[in-house]
C-alpha cells in the first residue's frame, strides 16, 4: 500500500440549475512515503484544484463528486471535520503560493507558529516556543529567537516563505503539498527556497507533491512527474524519463517550446491555439484541436491512461517529436 | 562618471562602434521621496535608478535583467516618457527628449512605444479592439483621415495574427495570449521604430510563451524594430537578446553581447542569477544555498549594493560603489572593484 493513493478523482461544480461541470476530470495517482512527484500544467488544468481536493477544502458551491484518496488506508473523504483536521496541517502540510496572502498580518511569527503547534499537540507554551525557534533555524532564518517577535510585514518576501516552510514542518508531516511555492518569488531566491524544501523533504524523509508550470523546477526538485491538461493527467512517470523522452505530443510541445530547448536566433516549436475552457471541452481528447498527431479516433474518444499516457498516437522514441 | 557625460562618442559594447544609437542614457536617475515620518526630519528617498548609462543600436534586441526592485521597469518608463527623470539625460536618435515640452515631443511618441506586462489591465475592458488600435493613431498622427486610420488598423492586426473580425469585440472575450497580441498591435500601430517590451510574456501560460516571442522576433525582422527587453527569465534573454543589461538596486552591473554573457559571466551577481537557473537534467538544487536578502532600496549603503551578498566582497567595495567599467580582455562592461 503506498502512503498517498488516489482513485478517479473528481471535483464538480454547478452550472445552472441542474447542470454540473467538472474541473477535474478523474485523476488517480501513488506516491510512496519520501517521494516527490511534480503536478504541472497550465493555469485552469486543475493542478490546484487536485491539492485542494486531497485535504477535502473544495469550496462550496464545488463538490468531489467521485473518487478516493485514501491516505495511509484512510480514505480522507469519508472524515469527518474534526477527523480530517487532526490530519490536515498537522501529517498533511500546505504550502501556498503568495506567503503574504498566507500569513496573518496581525498576529507576531512566534504567535502564528506557537498556535498551530498548540492546535495540534499538548504542549506547554515554552515548548511550542522551543520548537517553533528550532525550525525557523531549520530553514535558516538569521537570528531566528528575534524574529519570533516580528510581524509579516516586516520581513522581505523571501524570508516570509521561509516561514511559512517552518510553520509547515512544525508538526513533522509525512507529506507536504506545495501549491506554485515560488511563483511570486524572485529568481536567486527561487532557487534558494526550492534548494531549501528539496534538502528538508531528503532529510526528514518527507514526501511532496509540487504544483508549478515551470519543467526547471520540477526537474530539479522531484522523482516522479504527472502533466495536466483540462482537469485531466495525460502523461506520468519518472521526472527524467519523461523530460528525456515525452511520449504524450502536449508534453512534447511544452519540452520544445522552452527557449533553452531550441538553438540561439532560431524560432522556438509553437503549440498551436490555447487550451480550451472546462466549460468548452471538445469531444474525444481535449488536447485534439491543438496536436498534429490527431486522427478520427482522437476526436471521438478520450484515451485512457496506457503506460503512462493518455494518447491513442504517443510518440514511441526520444528523437522522435511533435 | 562625468568623463562619460563629455565623452562625444558614447559607450558602447564593442570599439570603433559608429553607428548613432537609437536610445541612449547618460547619467540617468529617478528618484523616488517617500513620505516622512511625523516625527522625523529625515527625508526618505528611492533610488530606482543610479547614474544608468546604456547606449540601445539600432536594430538590436536589448534586455534588461534582474530581479524585482532593481529598475528594470522604471528604466523603461523613463526612457519611454512615463516617469520622469530626477537627473540625466535621454537621446532618441541624437535628439535629446527628457526636456521637451509635450508638445514637441508628440511627433517621437509614434516612434517609441511600449508593450505592458499583463495584457488583462493593460487593455481598457470597455474599448473594443478597433477603438483601443485606433486611439494611437487618431492621437499621435491627426493627419490620418478615416479610411486610413482604418486601414492602418487592419494592417497592424494581419500582422500581429489577429483576426479581422476581433475589431467589434471587447478584451474579456479573448484568452491571454490573444489580448498579448493586441497589446503588441497597439504597440505598433504607428509604425514606431523602438519598442520597450516589459516582460511581454511573464504573465501568460508556457504553451503561449512560445508564441508570443515567436511574434516579436518575426516583426522584428519584417520592421526593423529595435527593442529593449525587460524580463526576469534569463532563459529567454540566452535565446533572444542581442546584449543584455544586468541590474541590481538601480544600478548597470554587467553590460555585454549575451553570447559572451552567458559563456563568461563576469560579475558575482550575475553568475549568482545564471546559477539560480533550473536545470531541466536536475542537480543544481543539490547544493546548499546561502539565503541572500536585497538591501533596503531606502537607505542604500554607500558602498557596492551587491557587497552584503558577494563572495569578492572587501572592505573597498563597502566604501566605495564601483561604477561601470569596460574591462580590456573581453567586451563587457562591468562595475565591480575585483573582476579583470
Amino acid at each position: 500500500m503506498a502512503m498517498l493513493e488516489i482513485d478517479d478523482l473528481r471535483v464538480a461544480f454547478p452550472r445552472g440549475k441542474t447542470d454540473e461541470i467538472e474541473a477535474l476530470r478523474g485523476v488517480s495517482l501513488r506516491l510512496e512515503k519520501g517521494e516527490r512527484l511534480g503536478v504541472v500544467g497550465e493555469s485552469g488544468a486543475g493542478k490546484s484544484m487536485l491539492a485542494f481536493a486531497i485535504l477535502n477544502l473544495i469550496a462550496e458551491p464545488g463538490r468531489v463528486s467521485h473518487g478516493e484518496v485514501r491516505f495511509e488506508g484512510e480514505n480522507l473523504l469519508d472524515l469527518s471535520d474534526r477527523q480530517i483536521r487532526s490530519i490536515r496541517g498537522n501529517r498533511i502540510s500546505m504550502i501556498f503560493q503568495d506567503p503574504m496572502v498566507t500569513l496573518n498580518p496581525v498576529l507576531t511569527i512566534g504567535q502564528q507558529m506557537i498556535e498551530t503547534l498548540k492546535a495540534h499537540r499538548r504542549i506547554s507554551r515554552r515548548e511550542a516556543h522551543r520548537l517553533s525557534v528550532e525550525k525557523l533555524k531549520m530553514v535558516a532564518i538569521p537570528s531566528a529567537e528575534s524574529r519570533m517577535d516580528a510581524y509579516p510585514h516586516e520581513l522581505s518576501g523571501g524570508l516570509r516563505q521561509r516561514v511559512v516552510i517552518a510553520i509547515a514542518l512544525l508538526t513533522d508531516p509525512e507529506l507536504i503539498i506545495a501549491d506554485e511555492p515560488t511563483t511570486a518569488l524572485d529568481v536567486t531566491i527561487q532557487a534558494e527556497i526550492m534548494a531549501l524544501i528539496l534538502k528538508l523533504c531528503r532529510e526528514n524523509d518527507v514526501a511532496l507533491i509540487l504544483i508549478t508550470h515551470d519543467l526547471g523546477v520540477v526537474a530539479e526538485v522531484t522523482q516522479k512527474l504527472m502533466i495536466m491538461y483540462a482537469g485531466k493527467c495525460v502523461e506520468a512517470g519518472d521526472t527524467q524519463t519523461i523530460i528525456g523522452n515525452p511520449k504524450h505530443p502536449y508534453t512534447s510541445g511544452l519540452l520544445q517550446a522552452l527557449p533553452q530547448k531550441a538553438e540561439r536566433g532560431t524560432k522556438l516549436y509553437q503549440i498551436p491555439g490555447s487550451m480550451p475552457p472546462i466549460t468548452a471541452l471538445p469531444n474525444g481528447c481535449p488536447y485534439h484541436p491543438r496536436c498534429p498527431r490527431a486522427t478520427e479516433e482522437c476526436r471521438a474518444f478520450m484515451p485512457d491512461m496506457k503506460q503512462g499516457v493518455a494518447c491513442y498516437h504517443p510518440l514511441l522514441s526520444a528523437e522522435e517529436t511533435v | 562618471m562625468t568623463e562619460v557625460k563629455t565623452a562625444p562618442e558614447p559607450m558602447a559594447a564593442t570599439g570603433g562602434e559608429t553607428d548613432q544609437p537609437i536610445v541612449e542614457t547618460r547619467g540617468l536617475e529617478v528618484r523616488f521621496a517617500l513620505p516622512t515620518h511625523f516625527l522625523s526630519r529625515e527625508k526618505p528617498v528611492l533610488h530606482a535608478l543610479n547614474t544608468v548609462d546604456v547606449a540601445i543600436k539600432p536594430g538590436e534586441t536589448f534586455c534588461v535583467v534582474g530581479e524585482s526592485g532593481c529598475g528594470k521597469t522604471t528604466l523603461g518608463r523613463a526612457i519611454i516618457g512615463l516617469q520622469e527623470p530626477s537627473a540625466g539625460e535621454i537621446y532618441f536618435n541624437g535628439q535629446r527628449i527628457d526636456q521637451m515640452d509635450e508638445r514637441t515631443r508628440k511627433p517621437i511618441r509614434r516612434d517609441m512605444q511600449m508593450v505592458f506586462q499583463n495584457p488583462y489591465a493593460s487593455l481598457n475592458p470597455r474599448r473594443n479592439v478597433f477603438d483601443t488600435l485606433a486611439e494611437p493613431v487618431r492621437h499621435l498622427m491627426p493627419e490620418k483621415s478615416t479610411s486610413e486610420v482604418r486601414a492602418q488598423v487592419e494592417d497592424v492586426l494581419s500582422a500581429t495574427g489577429c483576426d479581422p473580425s476581433w475589431q467589434r469585440r471587447l478584451p474579456h472575450e479573448f484568452s491571454g495570449g490573444q489580448r498579448q497580441r493586441i497589446a503588441i498591435a497597439r504597440a505598433l500601430v504607428t509604425n514606431p521604430a523602438f519598442i520597450v517590451a516589459d516582460e511581454p510574456i511573464s504573465a501568460l501560460d508556457v504553451s503561449i510563451q512560445a508564441q508570443i516571442l515567436n511574434l516579436l522576433t518575426d516583426l522584428q525582422a519584417e520592421r526593423g524594430l529595435t527593442y529593449l527587453f525587460i524580463t526576469h527569465d534569463l532563459s529567454v534573454v540566452e535565446h533572444f537578446g542581442t546584449r543584455v543589461a544586468v541590474m541590481y538596486l538601480g544600478q548597470v552591473m554587467e553590460l555585454a553581447d549575451t553570447t559572451t554573457l552567458f559563456a563568461t559571466p563576469k560579475h558575482p551577481y550575475t553568475r549568482l542569477l545564471l546559477d539560480a537557473i533550473p536545470q531541466l537534467e536536475g542537480g543544481s538544487f543539490d547544493k546548499p544555498r546561502t539565503p541572500g536578502e536585497l538591501p533596503d532600496p531606502v537607505n542604500l549603503p554607500k558602498g557596492c549594493p551587491f557587497a552584503a551578498r558577494c563572495p569578492l566582497a572587501t572592505d573597498l567595495c563597502r566604501q566605495e560603489r564601483p561604477r561601470l567599467r569596460q574591462l580590456e580582455t573581453t567586451a563587457t562592461q562591468v562595475a565591480c572593484h575585483h573582476t579583470e
